[in-house]
């Protein structure tokens, strides 16, 4: 059966007949080999007038010759000649009779256009996106402001459970990770700052840098990109897979509230996780500096910690800890906002995750950037 | 068609199939034979698509053999088993189609991946094939999630067949499609098979598309096939099971019955 002879068609003219011979398997298989042949067999220029295709030889046919042969009819019918086909074996003349009907409405050719137009193009739908991702944000934490109102009014509709749940996922499981995290970021930053100051022999100072720094920006900063990452794009592939098989849907012709019952518990848990995910993580990192300057600059930790005590105060807690539920709160609502926007395919919940955690985590840091205007124009 | 009767294309011998303890298939047999359309019935859970996906080489097996078109797919080397895989099509119970590719795109996926024909062929092929499944040239750059059941049905179909498979195994085809929809696609089915040559495996609960397009039919109950034959043998079976599987309410309801009377 696999000796089956490659596909042939012979052409010759008779007057102003081309009579087209053809043997041979004209399977799938063989198709490669098939259609050139059909493009050129008595394609030499003499006038032709009707076209005779003999099929006799052939010995295995399927929709891949059936449809070729049909293109090669088709293509001397436009031409204006007359074609006829003998000695097909009747078992094929069904699915040539089923072939015949197809392609007759040709695909609209793909408009091109200019490179120059296609970038306009592409930057304009980029603006209109990014545009309407604000508003949807926007709108996000209009939904979630209106759910909270809602709850506050009669608390016990507050999915409690549900907001335990969540924190154990975001909160408790995250603190090893983020305690180890910040821990060597604190490490590293006292063996910089000792390796620097050394120069101008002010090692101490890289108490400062640390209390500063850490409690300032990175402690919060760290958490809050480590959270986006952690708990930010597993909100989105969870909503988005929840819409996917319009778990959603269902939620909400029970006349349930989708922002209540997934959003909000999620959002919630992650106001209340990340600011102590923050202070934790600040303790670490502070932590590992002391230990540093302690065996690498030789600072004590009583030297460490009276210096600490001279180089912050309560502002500068404060400073960091402020910002933390407000990251919090971007996160959570890009996250959401993600999930809902995920559509049918599996390719669109992977980019609508990778954007939940590549937006949050832009987003947390403009936001850095508005507070640190802010602090600076009330003096803190 | 051009083979000689009673051919036979799948033999399967003695195969068993277990998860863990529990054992799904046991010492099975069964002839699917050239040319016709199997129609594979058995209770839920009782291991019908198990059998399939066994056959396919998706779910391993603990003994037997399966021959298909006389190749034992475990003694084959991987060149012959991926000639054998070239020839069938399947046609999963949720139709499988590939979420992030539009329609058109599906039905060329293996087309592009096992032939190397140009890009104007692939694109008339593939619209061939949709079109001779029941499909309006404009579905094709869709993409699955906006089509409707019947709809991907039909594209999974136009896609079992993108190589012109000899055998096409159907998983449940018309399971969650409308009377009127079901009653199509088994016309579409029988006038395919009867187009392409086609043999078909075809497990199925509906008892409309058992009597009008089942050559045979082949029944699993108590981990084996306990009765293979036309209809007209089912009718005539005094196994409980298959009196209350083919005379029960509903198949009166699908007018097999008086057919005996």
């Amino acid at each position: 059966m696999l000796q089956l002879q490659a596909p042939l068609l012979k052409g010759s003219v008779r007057g102003e007949q081309l009579e087209l011979v053809a043997a041979g398997e004209w399977t799938a298989r063989r198709a490669r080999d098939l259609e050139p042949l059909i493009d050129q067999v008595g394609r030499d220029g003499r006038p032709v007038r009707s076209v005779v295709i003999d099929m006799g030889g052939v010995e295995r046919f399927d929709t891949f010759g059936a449809w070729l042969l049909e293109r090669l009819m088709r293509a001397w019918k436009a031409e204006g000649c007359r074609t006829e086909l003998v000695n097909l074996s009747d078992t094929y003349q069904v699915l040539m009779e089923e072939v015949r009907h197809t392609n007759l409405t040709s695909a609209p050719a793909p408009g091109r256009e200019s490179a120059f137009v296609a970038t306009l193009e592409l930057t304009g739908r980029t603006m209109v996106a990014a545009g309407r991702d604000l508003l949807r944000i926007v709108q996000m934490l209009g939904e979630v402001s209106a759910a909270v109102m809602r709850v506050a009014r009669r608390p016990r509709t507050l999915r409690f459970t549900s907001v335990i749940y969540q924190l154990e996922r975001v909160g408790w499981r995250a603190v090893p990770i983020m305690l180890l995290i910040t821990f060597l970021v604190g490490s590293i930053l006292a063996q910089q700052g000792l390796f620097n100051f050394r120069r101008f022999g002010a090692e101490v100072y890289v108490v400062d840098l640390i209390g500063i720094l850490v409690l300032r920006e990175l402690g919060v900063l760290i958490v809050a990109i480590m959270v986006a990452g952690r708990s930010g794009s597993s909100y989105t592939a969870e909503l988005g897979s929840m819409r996917m098989r319009e778990e959603i849907d269902a939620l909400r012709t029970m006349g349930l509230d989708p922002t209540e019952i997934l959003v909000l518990p999620r959002i919630m848990a992650l106001v209340i996780a990340v600011p102590l995910l923050a202070f934790l993580g600040s303790m670490a990192a502070i932590y590992g500096g002391a230990l540093v300057a302690w065996a690498y600059g030789g600072i004590n930790p009583d030297i460490f910690l009276s210096r600490l005590k001279e180089a912050i105060d309560l502002d500068t807690f404060e400073v960091g800890m402020i910002k933390a539920p407000f990251m919090a709160l971007i996160i959570g609502v890009v996250a959401c906002v993600e999930g809902y926007a995920v559509q049918g395919s599996a390719e669109s919940l992977g980019r609508h995750t990778t954007a939940s955690v590549v937006k949050s985590i832009f987003l947390i840091i403009v936001l850095d950037g508005f507070f640190a205007v802010f602090f600076a124009a009330v003096g803190m | 068609m051009l083979a000689p009767a009673h051919e036979v294309a799948i033999r399967v011998r003695d195969l068993v199939v277990g998860f863990g303890d529990a054992t799904i298939l046991d010492q099975l047999s069964l002839d699917v034979f050239r040319g016709e359309v199997l129609g594979f019935v058995g209770g839920s859970g009782m291991g019908k698509s198990v059998l399939t996906r066994t056959i396919v080489g998706l779910v391993p097996k603990r003994g037997g053999t399966i021959e298909v078109f006389g190749v034992d797919l475990d003694k084959a080397g991987a060149e012959a088993r991926r000639a054998t895989e070239r020839r069938w099509g399947i046609l999963f119970q949720q139709g499988a189609l590939f979420s992030s590719l539009t329609v058109r795109q599906n039905v060329q996926f293996p087309m592009r991946e096992y032939l190397q024909v140009s890009d104007r062929l692939l694109e008339e092929i593939a619209m061939a094939k949709l079109e001779m499944v029941g499909l309006r040239p404009d579905v094709r750059d869709k993409i699955p999630s906006e089509l409707s059941g019947g709809m991907i049905k039909r594209v999974a179909l136009a896609r079992a067949l993108a190589l012109d498979p000899e055998i096409v195994f159907l998983d449940e085809p018309t399971s969650g499609l409308d009377p009127i929809g079901a009653a199509e696609f088994d016309d579409l089915i029988r006038t395919l098979q009867r187009t392409l040559g086609l043999t078909v495996f075809m497990v199925t609960h509906d008892l409309d598309s058992l009597h009008t397009i089942c050559d045979r039919i082949a029944v699993l109950a108590d981990r084996k096939v306990i009765a293979a034959g036309p209809m007209a043998t089912m009718l005539a079976s005094d196994h409980p099971w298959l009196k209350a599987y083919f005379r029960g309410k509903r198949a009166r309801g699908a007018g097999l019955t008086q057919e005996r009377g």
